[in-house]
């Protein structure tokens, strides 16, 4: 039987659809999230739809200090572990409330980098597997609209690029998923040009399929790349000037 | 991540299938229950949506439209009884999809497979098979309703019976439904046994209804611009669950595949005005001639059968950017003849060619505020014009003559004093919702309009 898929973060709209896609499959999944009871009715859903085994598993990714005694309560290692977490609250507010901020930061970089390095040894010394992150577009350039988070994903995207770089002798894949905008909760309300928007299950097929792929780095659309390649390439001091 | 926050909303244009009324609506697609409970607090009436495949103004509400496709969770199926627990977003199709190479089939099926769970139970929908099986509430085993105080009541037949009789059939105006366990039926195989029968006119139709009593499935497609001695011109299609011993050969391997089908979908609104008699009268001759050629008993696979209008996704967008109304009544078997033929002229008279219209015996019925009767339904729909406003008129007025009453998932036309004519139901269930409270958080545009 293969090894199971974990995903953390599995209550999101993206969690969901990408265990759908992989229980699709025929993968085993295993799912984690914070609230572990809100797990129950999609271990139920993914096991009556597709036959596959089914474990939930509570996961706090803040909780830095209890991650490697998560990884060793799993019932069973997994073969590819997806971390989905992410928290974007309103710009305006983080500049106003530090704690907010701090969660800003440590949601979307200090907890992920985590979770994944520690799983990285396990992997490292097993010698196979797949390590896959979410990180973001909004990683690639700070902007005023949106850089704590921007920030920490920037941060987490340097991880996924150095761990990538330290497994690459030892055959783990580490995949690093710039999804652009998500039709998800956290963009909910907000006007996103249809073009540049991607559903969850759109995000779930390219990920399935750069693992499959063996890719390094993938924006969901691609035409992402080319709009980051533009927005990199601003010089400063016109940057400076633009609303972004 | 942080604490469960309130659902933000955002102003879309909504409408139902028929594509009128367009309305401007706050929606809000909730993810958990203590996201809705958030909603209610804030005593704005809502009114829940599933896929939108109501024809009129039922599930449009401007303050507050609860969209439910996030609710999509099988939550269990037990193999012994054929009963499946699901959330109330989850389609049919989804289901169907999943359990018919399985060897199952939902007991109760409307004529589209794009409805949600949710949507079924609050129209109590019915199907092919009423006058024999009833409508969707036969089928259910329990629901589990939000209601106004915030509460989860889990309704059955012999749990909190009135607030389950009145859920089903009550369009989503006695609380959010969030999930339901009902029953789906063995079959041996995918295929159903048709056979058809050209009837010349209404009252041949409605013989061939009566004698075909013991039939599973039955329903007649009429021919709306024959007139005269012809009025009332039909096809009436029966159709039996085909057993394995049945099907010919070369099904008999695998009698739970069925062939996929080429989904057709019409990209762009036709003009208005491209149905008009003359290309309706074109369609009805051809659609008569290719049945009277077809084999009268054939084997057609589930998806054919049960749902032909799905394979032409957004078949709507024929009748142009206006829209279209949908007229739905029943009329009790004593005076069904008379007042069908009745309906038929004056739907013939006025050459407003109705491009489906669809006959169905129905069975009795349960639900305190479900549509069927026992009886025979109309259905007929109308690009949406002034003209077609005067006939719908015409035709509500001759309905209630003749003592019927009509379909609200269908209705975006009635005015609530038709509706109190046709129905010495509404009274109390108007009554019930003020006693319950249930008018201060739940209310669609078509409650508005018919002041339930």
């Amino acid at each position: 039987m293969r090894a199971p898929v974990l995903i953390l973060g599995a209550t999101s709209d993206m969690g969901r659809a990408i265990a759908q896609r992989f229980a699709a499959q025929g993968y085993p999944i295993q799912l984690a999230a914070r609230q572990v009871s809100r797990l129950e009715p999609d271990k139920a859903d993914l096991e009556i739809r597709y036959g596959v085994a089914v474990s939930v598993h509570e996961f706090d990714v803040l909780a830095v200090e209890t991650h490697a005694s998560f990884i060793q309560q799993l019932p069973e290692q997994p073969a590819i572990v997806i971390c989905v977490v992410g928290f974007m609250p309103e710009q305006k507010a983080c500049e106003q409330d530090l704690s907010l901020t701090l969660e800003v930061m440590r949601t979307n970089y200090e907890g992920p980098a985590v979770i994944l390095s520690l799983f990285a040894n396990v992997f490292e010394q097993r010698g196979f597997g797949a390590l896959v992150g979410i990180s973001s577009v909004a990683g690639e350039r700070g902007r005023a609209s949106n850089y704590f988070y921007g920030s920490a994903k920037a941060g987490f995207t340097a991880f996924l690029s150095g761990l990538r770089h330290r497994l690459a002798k030892s055959g783990i894949q580490v995949l690093t998923v710039l999804p652009g905008y998500v039709k998800t909760r956290m963009t909910e309300g907000m006007r996103l040009p249809p073009l540049l928007t991607a559903q969850p299950q759109e995000v779930a097929n390219a990920i399935f399929t750069a693992i499959e792929k063996k890719k390094d780095v993938i924006y969901v659309r691609p035409i992402w790349r080319w709009i980051m390649v533009i927005i990199r390439w601003i010089p400063e001091p016109l940057f400076k000037r633009l609303s972004l | 991540m942080s604490s469960p926050m309130t659902p933000r909303g955002s102003l879309k244009t909504l409408c139902g299938w028929g594509r009128y009324p367009v309305q401007t609506c706050h929606v809000y697609c909730p993810r958990s229950e203590s996201e809705i409970l958030q909603l209610l607090k804030r005593d704005l009436p809502l009114i829940a949506r599933g896929n939108g495949r109501a024809y009129g103004d039922s599930a449009l509400n401007g303050e507050a439209t609860l969209q439910m496709r996030h609710f999509n969770r099988l939550l269990g199926f037990n193999p012994h009884t054929g009963q499946l627990i699901a959330e109330a977003g989850v389609l049919l199709a989804e289901i169907l999809e999943i359990f018919v190479p399985r060897g199952w089939f939902p007991l109760i099926t409307p004529g589209t497979k794009f409805v949600t769970v949710g949507g079924m139970i609050a129209a109590d929908v019915h199907g092919k098979n009423h006058h024999k099986e009833g409508s969707f509430v036969q089928s259910l085993d329990w629901l589990d309703l939000l209601t106004s105080e915030g509460q989860i009541y889990r309704c059955s037949p012999s749990e909190n019976q009135d607030l389950f009789y009145w859920t089903v059939g009550g369009m989503g105006l006695t609380g959010v439904i969030l999930r339901a366990a009902f029953r789906l039926r063995p079959i041996e195989t995918a295929w159903i046994r048709q056979t058809t029968r050209i009837a010349k006119h209404l009252d041949e139709v409605i013989d061939l209804f009566e004698a075909a009593q013991d039939v599973t499935y039955s329903v007649a497609w009429i021919d709306c611009l024959a007139t005269g001695s012809q009025l009332g011109r039909s096809v009436l299609i029966l159709g039996e669950h085909a057993t394995r011993e049945e099907l010919p050969a070369k099904y008999r391997q695998r009698p739970l595949r069925t062939p996929q089908r080429r989904k057709l979908s019409i990209p762009v609104d036709f003009p208005n005005g491209a149905l008009n008699p003359l290309t309706v009268r074109a369609f009805n001759q051809l659609y008569f001639l290719n049945q009277q050629r077809q084999a009268s008993q054939s084997f057609v696979d589930w998806d054919r059968f049960f749902y032909p209008l799905d394979s032409l996704l957004g078949w709507n967008r024929i009748y142009g950017r206006r829209g279209f109304v949908q007229f739905q009544c029943v009329l009790p078997l004593s005076t069904a003849r008379e007042g069908l033929s009745a309906l038929l002229h004056c739907t013939s008279a006025a050459g407003a060619g109705s491009f489906l219209a669809v006959l169905k015996k129905l069975g009795d019925q349960q639900g305190y505020f479900s549509f069927p009767m026992a009886g025979y339904t109309l259905a007929l729909d109308f690009p949406m014009s002034q003209r077609t406003l005067k006939v719908l008129d015409q035709l509500e007025e001759i309905t209630l003559h003749y003592g019927g009453r009509f379909y609200l998932a269908k209705d975006s036309h009635l005015t609530p004093m038709r509706l109190r004519q046709s129905d010495a139901r509404v009274e109390t269930f108007v009554k019930v919702r003020d006693a319950q409270q249930w008018t201060v958080n739940f209310a669609s545009e078509q409650s508005k309009r018919l002041h339930l």
